[in-house]
């Protein structure tokens, strides 16, 4: 709309040009950067008061849509932490053990592959790489069935293993092409340096591709954290067992238990819960912002 | 720079001259890829196919039944109505999600004071809004007597249960989806770097306002990431689970209403152990982003431009 506004510029007749009619840049930025923070506040206001309402007595949950604490009760986080069969720290350390699986995972198997999609020439090339491509865009949801009939007939439902394993497998094709991009970025001079030197594609691609990759590996590493976090489908399926549950699991298993009688205790963990992503984002950021600019993931 | 151009430009390219191949290193280095390719993806989608056309609980073995699982789809009304959903959710929320996307990234471009700090904010809902925590935050904010309602009762406005009134329900994983626009507005953000700034010093010394600037260089230049997101998107959109299963602790409910296809799929396969329909519902599901993205790369040909 302001542009238009611009444009009905009143006609100079008289030759000594007044000035444009037009808001003046200080004050326009001012308007743009008001505006700016207000939009900030109303989009992460929710979450501020779920950890402000966390550290609220339940009862007070109801009536105080305000962001300042009265008083500090830590108490949700006591009943929280122990509301459910185990104690939190148990889903928190097991979310940490498939978490760090998925982690490894990714970095070995994603990296070997896209070393191969990026450096070597190979027979229908072409068409592994389309099909690479191809499974990004595949939902969980079309071979979640054959994949749990698998893993329930190797006796694997209610472990870890078919969170991990098909991270060991470079399923995460994401990851692939976000490394394979990095790596084609890399100039050749180095591999056909080493390979005069004598040096085989192992020992190229750990001595001098990998070393060189670190920022890509971060970014990996980063979206694994979180994504492996936050992942619900897989882990529901796949963990029935309080004693496997992870984080998310366990999360909603406690809403379904205690719907409306504490939520200041389900804030309270959902707070928990959500601490390590914050973390992650903010030591990570940098590469987080590079990871979707670069590969559109989420 | 995007997967999506990646893809296009292979279905472009013609065959290179043939170089000297590496097929023994290759092959190793492939070979976690290629397990998991045979055993956890492209295997058991052409396995869930198969399973489609059977009956089958995990108990007994799948017995072939033809094509009952099809012709049930025809008459399976819950299935329908989360057809119905799905779309209305998929159809709703992504426009209006890179709508806002878009805008925010335009607001933000042009060396704007403290991008990086707007950016963050912006862009933290996306890593936060898939979690379970926060689909229990919000139905604490969308219930009766949840946040919404005591914000609309300091106004003196009347509110409502917005999460147990069908009519209202998916509206609140509609705006749940518009709140993670960041992941797409910082991909904007990226692609407006990308235009030169003398396209529109030119245009403005051409007398060209902001809107005819918008509309003849910004949009035909950010068009291949408009498709891109909104390629993207919509596949992810199709997705969505977390959030429905607990908002309505795991029932799609009130009366249906946020019964997302994938919640769908989910009960009847691992609820019911239906597992032969909950693969005829999978490939479905996989048939029909399908159709929406290839609908959009034939429609990309008329409105998206490619520079090179």
């Amino acid at each position: 709309m302001t542009d238009l506004k611009e444009r009905v510029v009143p006609i100079d007749t008289t030759g000594d040009a007044p000035p444009r009619w037009t808001v003046p840049q200080p004050v326009r930025d001012a308007g743009k950067h008001l505006g700016l923070v207000v939009l900030a506040i109303v989009m992460l206001y929710p979450v501020i008061w779920m950890v402000v309402s966390s550290l609220r007595p339940s009862s007070e949950i109801f009536r105080s849509p305000g962001l300042v604490l009265d008083s500090f009760e830590a108490r949700n986080y006591s009943d929280g932490w122990d509301a459910l069969s185990s104690p939190f720290g148990h889903f928190l350390t097991n979310s940490a053990i498939v978490v760090l699986g998925c982690i490894i995972g990714n970095l070995v198997s994603c990296s070997m592959a896209a070393y191969a999609f990026a450096r070597l020439e190979f027979t229908a090339k072409k068409l592994w790489f389309g099909l690479m491509l191809g499974t990004i865009m595949l939902p969980i949801h079309v071979i979640i069935v054959p994949q749990y009939i698998m893993f329930s007939n190797l006796g694997w439902v209610n472990t870890f293993l078919p969170l991990i394993v098909p991270k060991l497998l470079a399923t995460d094709a994401f990851f692939v092409f976000l490394m394979v991009q990095f790596i084609r970025g890399l100039p050749k001079e180095l591999d056909e340096a080493a390979r005069i030197d004598g040096a085989g594609h192992p020992r190229i691609f750990l001595r001098v591709i990998l070393p060189l990759m670190l920022p890509a590996l971060a970014t990996t590493t980063i979206f694994t954290f979180i994504w492996t976090w936050n992942d619900f489908f897989s882990q529901l399926i796949y963990l029935t067992d309080p004693e496997m549950y992870t984080v998310p699991v366990a999360l909603r298993s406690f809403v379904d238990a205690t719907v409306a009688t504490s939520w200041g205790s389900m804030f309270a963990m959902s707070v928990v819960s959500l601490l390590p992503i914050f973390l992650a984002f903010l030591i990570g950021q940098r590469y987080l912002v590079k990871g979707i600019a670069t590969t559109g993931i989420k | 720079m995007s997967a999506i151009g990646e893809l296009q430009r292979l279905s472009a390219a013609k065959g290179s001259p043939p170089r000297k191949r590496d097929n023994k290193a290759a092959f190793l280095f492939l070979l976690p890829w290629f397990a998991g390719l045979v055993l956890i993806t492209a295997g058991p989608v052409a396995a869930s196919l198969l399973l489609g056309f059977t009956d089958y609980n995990l108990l007994q073995p799948p017995e072939f039944n033809g094509l009952e699982n099809w012709t049930r789809m025809l008459g399976d009304e819950r299935l329908h109505q989360s057809l119905l959903v799905t779309f209305k959710y998929v159809l709703i929320s992504v426009p209006l999600q890179l709508a806002a996307a878009l805008g925010l990234a335009m607001l933000l471009d042009r060396g704007l004071r403290g991008l990086s700090f707007y950016r963050s904010a912006f862009y933290l809902p996306s890593l936060l809004g898939s979690s379970v925590a926060i689909a229990v935050l919000w139905r604490q904010i969308f219930g009766a007597e949840g946040l919404l309602n005591q914000l609309l009762d300091l106004f003196g406005i009347q509110g409502r249960g917005w999460i147990s009134d069908p009519d209202t329900a998916l509206s609140t994983l509609i705006v749940l989806n518009v709140w993670t626009f960041g992941a797409p507005m910082v991909i904007f953000l990226a692609g407006l770097r990308q235009i030169p700034a003398m396209y529109y010093e030119a245009a403005s010394v051409d007398g060209a306002g902001r809107f005819t600037q918008f509309r003849k260089i910004t949009l035909p230049l950010l068009s291949p990431i408009i498709f891109f997101n909104l390629v993207l998107q919509i596949i992810h959109a199709f997705q969505s689970f977390t959030q429905a299963f607990v908002v309505s602790a795991g029932t799609g409910g009130p009366s249906d209403s946020t019964l997302f296809y994938t919640l769908y799929l989910y009960q009847r396969g691992f609820n019911n152990f239906d597992m032969g329909y909950a693969s005829a519902l999978a490939w479905l599901l996989l048939l029909i982003i399908a159709a929406f993205t290839a609908v959009n790369f034939w429609a990309a040909k008329k409105w998206v431009f490619y520079d090179d």
